[in-house]
């Protein structure tokens, strides 16, 4: 849109000056308010995974360029025992954690949208989890699970639950246990907070509705609840699939990946190859194996949200 | 809404929030009461005939005189201030302005841009940290301050921008107009019109950044190596562990002192806090 600025000349004839405004353009504003953006980002994110996939196929290590390899680290990852138990490791720590955040998620949020005393006070508390440092409250599970000094042990024996010390971090089993707990105990929080929201922008009329026309509690949730509340839960479970996939601190605090590789993630292994032992090239290689099964729910989740846009 | 018999309450409500509160706080009343417990009952066998679990007669402040003169606690502190509201800082500029062009300018390429920008917002810090630090130290920001301060915006600006997108959406075209007739460039509707109407969702951006770059800890992990460098996170894990020895007093002091800024600065904003974790995911 071309802008004039009038000024008045000394004979008080208005005359019309054309006066350069790039900003007026909106495609110049718009290139001006994303650059910053665009520069970090770039330099940041995009950069960072092209580097990333060049150091993917060379054999470099700290300090030493490497030369290229082609696919070699890939192929040595296919017959990797330690790298097999990653995948399989990080897919059972993913599904477990999702189904039982998402269960007890929404079971939290239906008792969050009664009226009870103290509703914003324990609504503030209950987030606490996801609002600490993971790290820092990672240590205090850490110390819970202790072999020889562990409060939850002392609790499930003076319930008579078990009679001799359980060894929560020892074992191969338990310890991925131990870190499947930790990590509901981090994401229940996130689910039950965005579920809450979006319980409340369900009309009550309709719960109202069905309830005269003889609906039980439960029929009102498989029929009413369920369905409106699906496109959140959609977008909330697909947000923290990519993050547990992903995932790093619970393990890295927790078992560091053992023992014996049993709790070893996607990241963890990455980190213990690249950092700890100087393989940048192989831990790169294991850091961009997340990256179809990341794609895939990325496009999954573009997808769905078009969908439910454009409804 | 709870109705029926006191026991159905018992049963229906108060019990399973009940265990739920446990569940979840139950790991941070350990922390406190460890931060105080004398070292000589904290290393007492929970099958020992007089360990008292949850609560301490003797109690010491020790723990936290270790992590305040034999660590440089406090400068991990002000190192993770500084850097998480600086990050903050450009992130939200950033953020905003880019969730302005993408929400209330067409031009082309918003859409193509817009999805670009929510794909980098769905990124794991996991999945590039290992060229990062090549780059890093390629950059000669390796072990700075500004390894971080440039890097975290990677993953904050994709969220701020995505959420001032959904609040920049709501703002009716009108107002904008309104201001433009009246004689004021679009630079001009932007800053003064259209920004001040967005501050709650601002805040938002500002409150859960914050909280995300004072809780990241990869980057920190791998970027940092001096003692004096280190924010809070990776300080306790690198000097209060020694070989396979925790010490657990002052390593539950640091990470009961490392969450109250962040706790403190969520608790006077819950209610943005909460309205931008789900204004993050509904979008």
């Amino acid at each position: 849109m071309a802008m004039t600025a009038g000024t008045r000349a000394d004979d008080g004839e208005i005359i019309a000056k054309p006066r350069w405004r790039p900003l007026e353009n909106e495609a110049n504003l718009a290139l001006l308010l994303l650059l910053p953006t665009l520069v970090l980002l770039g330099l940041f994110i995009a950069y960072p995974f092209v580097r990333g996939i060049l150091l993917s196929v060379t054999n470099s290590r700290v300090g030493v360029p490497g030369s290229f390899v082609g696919l070699d680290n890939f192929a040595r990852l296919a017959v990797d025992p330690i790298f097999h138990a990653v995948v399989y490791n990080t897919f059972l720590y993913t599904i477990v954690t999702t189904i039982f955040k998402l269960v007890l998620g929404l079971w939290l949020a239906l008792l969050l949208n009664r009226n009870f005393k103290f509703k914003a006070f324990t609504r503030a508390f209950i987030l606490l989890p996801f609002i600490v440092p993971t790290v820092l409250a990672c240590f205090a599970w850490k110390w819970m699970f202790d072999p020889t000094f562990s409060v939850i042990n002392w609790i499930l024996y003076k319930l008579g639950v078990i009679t001799s010390a359980i060894n929560w971090l020892g074992d191969g089993d338990l310890a991925m246990l131990s870190i499947i707990i930790v990590n509901i105990w981090r994401g229940v929080p996130f689910f039950a907070i965005s579920l809450m929201a979006g319980l409340q922008t369900i009309s009550p009329d309709l719960h109202e509705a069905a309830a005269i026309d003889g609906a039980k509690p439960f029929q009102r949730f498989i029929y009413i609840t369920w369905p409106l509340l699906l496109p959140v839960t959609m977008v909330v479970v697909l947000f923290s699939v990519i993050q547990t996939f992903a995932d790093f601190q619970i393990v890295f605090v927790l078992t560091g990946g053992g023992p014996a590789n049993a709790t070893h993630l996607f990241a963890t292994y990455a980190y213990q190859l690249g950092v700890g032992t100087g393989l940048l090239s192989q831990g790169a290689a294991v850091s961009l194996a997340m990256f179809p099964i990341l794609f895939l729910i990325v496009i999954f989740q573009l997808i769905y949200i078009r969908r439910v846009e454009t409804r | 809404m709870i109705e029926g018999a006191n026991w159905r309450r018992w049963i229906y409500f108060r019990l399973p929030m009940a265990i739920f509160l446990i569940f979840l706080l139950f790991p941070f009343y350990w922390m406190i009461i460890t931060t105080f417990r004398p070292d000589g009952e904290l290393y007492r066998p929970w099958r020992a005939a007089n360990y008292t679990p949850f609560w301490t007669w003797n109690p010491t402040t020790a723990h936290l005189k270790y992590l305040f003169g034999e660590t440089t606690f406090m400068i991990w502190m002000w190192n993770t201030m500084f850097i998480a509201v600086v990050s903050t800082a450009i992130s939200l500029v950033c953020g905003v302005l880019a969730g302005y062009a993408l929400s209330r300018l067409s031009f082309r390429f918003a859409g193509t841009l817009g999805t670009m920008i929510f794909i980098t917002y769905l990124v794991p810090q996991t999945l590039l940290f290992i060229p990062l630090s090549e780059i890093i130290r390629n950059y000669q920001i390796g072990d700075t301050p500004w390894s971080l301060i440039l890097t975290y915006p990677t993953f904050l600006i994709p969220f701020c921008t995505w959420l001032m997108m959904g609040y920049f959406k709501a703002i009716p075209k009108e107002l904008e107009e309104c201001a433009r007739i009246d004689g004021a460039s679009r630079w001009q509707a932007m800053l003064y019109i259209i920004i001040p109407v967005a501050v709650p969702g601002i805040l938002s951006a500002m409150i859960f950044a914050f909280t995300l770059s004072w809780n990241e800890f990869i980057y920190a992990l791998v970027f940092l190596s001096s003692p004096e460098q280190k924010t809070v996170p990776v300080g306790v894990v690198s000097e209060l562990i020694r070989g396979d020895v925790f010490f657990w007093g002052p390593l539950m002091a640091g990470a009961l002192l490392g969450s109250i800024p962040v706790a403190i600065a969520y608790s006077f904003f819950v209610e943005q806090y909460v309205s931008g974790l789900t204004g993050s995911v509904k979008g």
